[in-house]
């Protein structure tokens, strides 16, 4: 019950023959190793497993294997700078103290990349809608907040001046 | 892992036929967020089958407006298109609303509104605001097209009048069914995100020059086994003037056509209180952006 | 030179930069070669005996190697909770459980396992396999299975697990005294964890021929043993390792799946199994936290004076003992920690129900009890129409007290400075004067507010030991090993930042690990109560300053300086008194490895053994909106001020406050599992089971009020639980303030709150509403 699919993961053309029963979040693990596609319920509902899909954030745990034939994904292994630098979406969540157990932090970060992409500037009303279908039992969600806050300010400068860009809380 | 026994890639409706032809037994999945989940849960009829992906089928998706003003809107297309989606947004605001509301960004971007319908669920998000504006399902098969009005589909809980190797292809609205409404959608759920209703009401409303109610629509989900159109309280309604009499004396109409039960959820007492208050909310939120000071 | 700061700076946690790039290996992250996997056979009823099993099935089913019955595995009970073992057998947890069962207690009950291929083969042949039962009368409630004619859930055990009593004075001639009584029946719902990584561990038999599990747990040491004592193996013959944990918020402090786990894996003659649970499984068939009903009685004077408090306690324990009635219990002896009158009296039983096992969650029975406590302290206020805060500020205990109770002097309780300060920055006056004012004709708003008095350490009631381990690395860095558990709270950061410190060098010249390990870490009981920078903090600080004596006689002997005169300072040993460089520490480790005549690795252990206590305290301040028509509550604003000596990381410890509020204002509006009359659970899913999302909660604002802790080893004392304790009482006192309605139970859902005001609306005398 296998079907070959290909596409683009993280930047590399990529091929599998692939059980046409495995979710993406099976196959990306299982097949990939991209262990930081995570699992929380299997249902659609933490977001924990958010993969990014031809621009578009979704939960891997239910979209099937086969479906991202064709497509390009990007998991959390690809928003890591191909140097090994981080995206300033990732320092701005360390900077504003977003992370705690981390177990829901590679699908908040994709789905912040994802809000960015399309909206440079929200609002922390915006940033709290676009990120709802992520769920985090540590962190009552705040610095997340300020984390995607904190991102917007730093992508709308030069990447030089992004360091000098601190932490301060806003609402 | 999910428990199916097979997989097909449909890339045009002539796959669709010959493939559902190939295996009766084989469902249909969109977006997968609903059947996906079904089979992970084991649910009857779920569990080991053989799923036909519908998702890459372009004659199913986008939107488009007839010269006559008849909207069409393709059964693929998702949540997240529909809420952005200019000319819904402008014409059928009611819709864009309602759909913005369904679980989360996620679920929007893969979840499609015939899937929604097929899906048939008491509380689906989109449905409220479909009946409230007549939609006509377009149902084809290898030898037939027909449309029916989506009061017509539902049958019961997960049960719709699709019959073997039939399709939902379109949702049909109607120009004299939108033009000159505006509507609201209240979906009462414990969360704001990523919930499903405990009660849900759509109201479209139309208002005469003189102020007084020309046409009012509603329709209550996860009121009855399917959702369920509130003909006395719109009756009542008709030629009525817009004051919080009024809105209370519909919302006790209401109480006539909806069929709620109690669960662990929430009592019927509840669902019934809610009954009387949501479409009174629902037509000042239309009318005036308010749910509660602008009327009366 | 001026000595860097390291405690009380925001330093970066050492484990982020892995966590935002998804690199971070947890339990279920690990390749393992030739795995096998299990799933649990779940019992569909809630109390009863399986008569029969038919597996023939099963057993024929692809890729399943083997149906595993109770018969087949260790029939030792054991008990779960993870305290450290005490050496008085009458003192230790109930041991009620084995790792299957034919005895069904709950819903869900591990009455038979699968080990296949695949997890998917496994899942599948679950279902094959047929179950007769007998089926018994199901319990639900303490009132139910305390009945005379209730059957024995565990046989030869009266269903009352656990009772206590503690107080002091005479509580009848205090109500005699008072010129108010104020009676109050309220009530707890069953919460449940939701870490966002299931449970999940893999266990094999290692090279060296023990048995190796690898974990998600706060406790790999008691872990370790709680799988020797099941398995009836050698303490020694096991081995846990805990590596990146998805949180835990005490679920992970029972030891649930690890025993079967490595169980399965000696029936498969060592071969690797991974035994994972879904997120249905981890809500409904793990631990909760218990639902505990609280009957109040309390005695006031008019001017305020509280005469007697009188607290009844029965808590709902669920079908297996787990932590017992240490959770119910200890709620006892912290309403004297924050309130003063000279009757108390407090009673508790803990009772077996059918219902899912409770155990230790965030907070160890204090939400409960402040949810309790701060309704009818509040409600009293109401009765006699002081302001909620000043009639605490009225009746709390002073800085100094000594609790008779905890045995503890409660030395820099700063309770006064939290409601003077919490009255200032949340803008209390206006914000109440304001309240009655924003009314519309369906929109109520209210504020509201509770308070706190925590202990910090589980002193003097049950052991407090942690160990530390410094190794210098020839850079002159140093290699921090410790037996705390990084959860995800942070605790690896903070004790770094106390190694370093101490140490006089730099935050990044401290190295931690991502994994912990029983073999090479040291003893420590692991990540619960709000111990770990409290107790591991003294561990740490005893450590390095051996580590920092080693290295200063190093630099003496070898510079010939006399001790006394050498400090550490930024990475550097310098004169004390003008910070003239004497030698790096670079260099003076690097002659510690290779100095032909003197070189002699760097290394120092500690173990301590704290015999103190320190209290925090507290409160939460919430404003809320209340839409009388529908019942539906809008938090809009809540913020928690915070007695917690000093911070050793204000971005970690907001983080802690942040997140702790976010659990105990869902608990006071949303969260609970609940139950069908046959003890199935309804709702053990992420979409019916509330757990907020990022919209349905405010910002949150906290407030320190920073002192310095005089026992606590860095000055700090409890903060990892204390903020889950106020807020929910909190908003159901807002909620009160906007309807005037005095709800006695939570979560504050549309229907409860709309049922309250209408009852109180019809029946116009009001009170408590008891729905």
């Amino acid at each position: 019950m296998k079907q070959l699919v290909n596409f683009t993961l993280n930047g590399e053309t990529v091929s599998c023959e692939v059980d046409v029963r495995k979710s993406l979040l099976e196959m990306l693990r299982e097949d990939f190793g991209m262990t930081g596609v995570k699992e929380g319920c299997g249902v659609g509902e933490c977001g924990a497993c958010s993969v990014i899909i031809d621009g578009q954030t979704v939960d891997s745990c239910i979209y099937l294997a086969v479906w991202i034939d064709g497509k390009q994904a990007t998991t959390i292994e690809g928003v890591t700078h191909e140097d090994g630098t981080l995206d300033p979406i990732q320092a701005s969540f360390i900077d504003a103290g977003a992370v705690q157990c981390g177990f829901c932090i590679p699908g908040m970060i994709l789905s912040s990349k994802q809000l960015l992409a399309h909206n440079p500037s929200p609002t922390r009303g915006e940033i709290r809608r676009e990120l709802s279908g992520n769920m985090c039992r540590c962190t009552g969600y705040q610095k997340i907040v300020d984390a995607v806050q904190l991102a917007a300010k730093r992508l709308d400068v030069e990447p030089h001046a992004r360091a000098a860009i601190p932490f301060t809380i806003e609402k | 892992m999910y428990d199916m026994t097979g997989y097909h890639e449909a890339h045009s409706l002539t796959d669709v036929f010959k493939l559902m032809q190939a295996d009766p037994t084989a469902r249909l999945v969109a977006g997968g967020t609903d059947v996906l989940v079904k089979i992970r849960a084991a649910a009857p009829h779920y569990a080991d089958t053989t799923l036909i992906g519908i998702s890459r089928i372009t004659a199913l998706k986008g939107c488009t407006l007839e010269a006559d003003g008849t909207f069409n809107i393709g059964a693929l297309m998702t949540f997240d298109q529909i809420e952005h989606d200019s000319l819904i947004q402008t014409h059928l605001g009611l819709l864009s609303q309602a759909v913005s509301l369904v679980g989360g960004p996620q679920t929007r971007r893969m979840g499609t509104v015939g899937g929604n319908i097929c899906n048939a669920g008491p509380a689906a998000d989109s449905a409220p605001s479909l009946f409230t504006y007549n939609a006509q399902i377009e149902i084809q098969s290898e030898s037939n097209v027909r449309q029916v009005p989506i009061a017509q589909f539902y049958v019961g809980p997960g049960r719709t009048i699709l019959k073997p190797g039939e399709i939902v292809t379109k949702i049909k609205i109607a120009p004299e069914d939108y033009r000159g409404f505006v509507g609201h959608y209240t979906k009462f759920a414990r969360r704001k995100a990523l919930d499903i209703a405990n009660l849900s009401c759509a109201a479209l409303i139309k208002v005469s020059a003189e102020q007084r109610i020309e046409a009012l629509r509603i329709c209550f989900g996860a009121a009855g086994p399917v959702p369920l159109r509130m003909p006395q309280a719109e009756a009542y309604a008709r030629h009525q003037p817009l004051n919080r009499a009024v809105l209370n004396t519909i919302g006790e109409y209401c109480l006539k056509d909806t069929q709620t039960i109690s669960d662990w959820r929430n009592s019927k007492v509840f669902r019934d209180h809610l009954v009387t208050i949501l479409p009174g909310r629902d037509i000042s939120m239309a009318l005036r952006g308010d749910e509660d000071e602008a009327i009366g | 030179m001026d000595k860097k700061k390291i405690i009380g700076q925001a330093e970066q946690r050492w484990d982020a930069i892995a966590k935002v790039k998804g690199q971070a290996s947890y339990t279920g992250d690990f390749p393992i070669r030739n795995l096998l996997h299990a799933k649990i056979l779940r019992a569909t009823i809630a109390h009863g005996y399986v008569k029969h099993y038919d597996i023939t099935e099963a057993e024929k089913m692809p890729g399943v190697v083997k149906v595993v019955l109770p018969e087949d595995i260790p029939a030792t009970p054991y008990a779960t909770a993870g305290h450290p073992w005490n050496l008085t057998p009458e003192k230790r947890d109930i041991e009620d459980r084995n790792m299957l069962t034919r005895h069904v207690r709950v819903y869900g009950d591990d009455i038979a396992a699968i080990i296949a291929k695949t997890e998917f083969q496994a899942q599948k042949a679950l279902a094959k396999i047929k179950v007769d039962y007998d089926v018994y009368p199901v319990y639900l409630t303490p009132e139910a299975a305390m009945a005379p004619d209730a059957k024995q859930i565990h046989e030869g055990h009266d269903n009352v697990l656990g009772r206590s009593k503690v107080g002091y004075g005479d509580v009848e001639q205090g109500f005699n005294e008072a010129d108010f009584i104020v009676k109050r029946h309220l009530s707890t719902p069953v919460q449940q964890h939701l870490h966002l990584e299931n449970q999940i561990a893999v266990a094999y038999q290692s090279d060296d021929q023990r048995w190796f599990c690898l974990s998600s747990t706060q406790i790999p040491h008691i872990c370790r043993r709680i799988i020797a004592q099941a398995n009836g193996l050698p303490w020694s013959q096991v081995r846990v390792k805990k590596p990146f944990i998805g949180g835990g918020f005490g679920n992970k402090q029972d030891v649930i799946i690890e025993p079967l786990t490595v169980a399965l894996s000696r029936l498969m003659g060592g071969k690797p199994v991974q035994l994972a649970l879904t997120r249905e499984e981890s809500i409904a068939y793990t631990r909760t936290r218990h639902a505990i009903d609280f009957d109040f009685k309390i005695g006031v004077m008019k001017d305020g004076r509280m005469t007697a408090i009188d607290c009844d306690v029965v808590s709902n324990q669920g079908g297996y003992a787990s932590h017992g009635h240490a959770v119910g219990g200890k709620g006892g002896t912290f309403i004297n920690a924050l309130y003063r009158a000279d009757n108390l009296r407090f009673t508790a039983k803990t009772v077996y129900t059918n219902i899912g096992t409770a155990g230790a969650m965030r907070g160890y029975g204090m939400p409960q009890l402040v949810y309790a406590l701060e309704c009818a302290i509040d409600d009293v206020a109401t009765q006699i129409g002081m302001d909620p805060i000043q009639f605490r500020q009225l009746n709390h205990q002073p800085d100094g007290y000594y609790n008779q109770f905890g045995k503890t002097k409660q030395r820099d309780f700063r309770i006064e400075d939290c409601l003077v300060k919490g009255r200032e920055a949340f803008n209390w006056d206006q914000k109440l004067a304001q309240a009655q004012q924003k009314t519309t004709s369906t929109k109520k708003y209210g504020v509201g507010m509770a308070a706190f008095a925590f202990g910090t350490a589980v002193w003097p009631f049950g052991l407090e030991v942690a160990g530390a381990h410094l190794i210098a690395l020839p850079d002159g860095t140093f290699k921090l090993h410790i037996g705390a558990t990084e959860i995800g709270q942070g605790a690896d950061t903070a004790l770094s930042q106390m190694a370093a410190d101490t140490l006089g060098v730099s935050f990044e010249a401290i190295i931690r690990d991502s994994m912990t390990d029983t073999d090479t870490d040291p003893f420590d009981t692991g990540a619960y109560a709000s111990r770990q920078s409290y107790v591991g903090g003294y561990a740490v600080k005893a450590a390095a300053e051996k580590m920092k004596q080693k290295l200063i006689e190093r630099a003496a002997t070898t510079y010939d300086i006399r001790p006394e005169f050498l400090d550490i300072v930024a990475n550097q040993v310098v004169y004390a008194t003008d910070g003239d460089l004497v030698v790096t520490v670079k260099d003076l480790v690097m002659a510690s490895y290779y100095d032909l005549a003197t070189a002699k690795a760097l290394e120092t252990h500690a173990s301590v053994n704290i015999h103190n206590n320190s209290y925090a305290s507290g409160c939460s301040l919430a404003e809320v909106e209340v839409d009388v028509a529908t019942g539906q509550v809008t938090l809009l604003s809540l913020m928690n001020v915070h007695d917690s000596g000093k911070i050793i990381n204000p971005l970690l410890a907001s983080g802690q406050v942040e997140g702790a509020m976010a659990m105990s204002a869902a608990y006071g509006l949303n969260e609970g599992l609940v139950y069908s009359a046959e003890g199935r659970p309804l709702n053990n899913n992420m979409l019916d089971y509330k757990l907020p999302t990022m919209m349905d909660l405010p910002d949150l604002d906290k407030v320190f009020v920073e002192t310095v802790d005089p026992l606590g080893p860095y000055g700090n004392k409890a903060l990892g639980e204390t903020p889950t304790c106020s807020p929910a009482p909190a908003i159901r006192n807002a909620v009160k303030n906007a309807i005037g309605v005095e709800i006695g139970k939570i979560p504050l859902t549309p229907e409860v709150v709309y049922q309250a005001y209408h009852q109180a609306q019809a029946t116009v005398e009001g009170g408590i509403a008891d729905v």
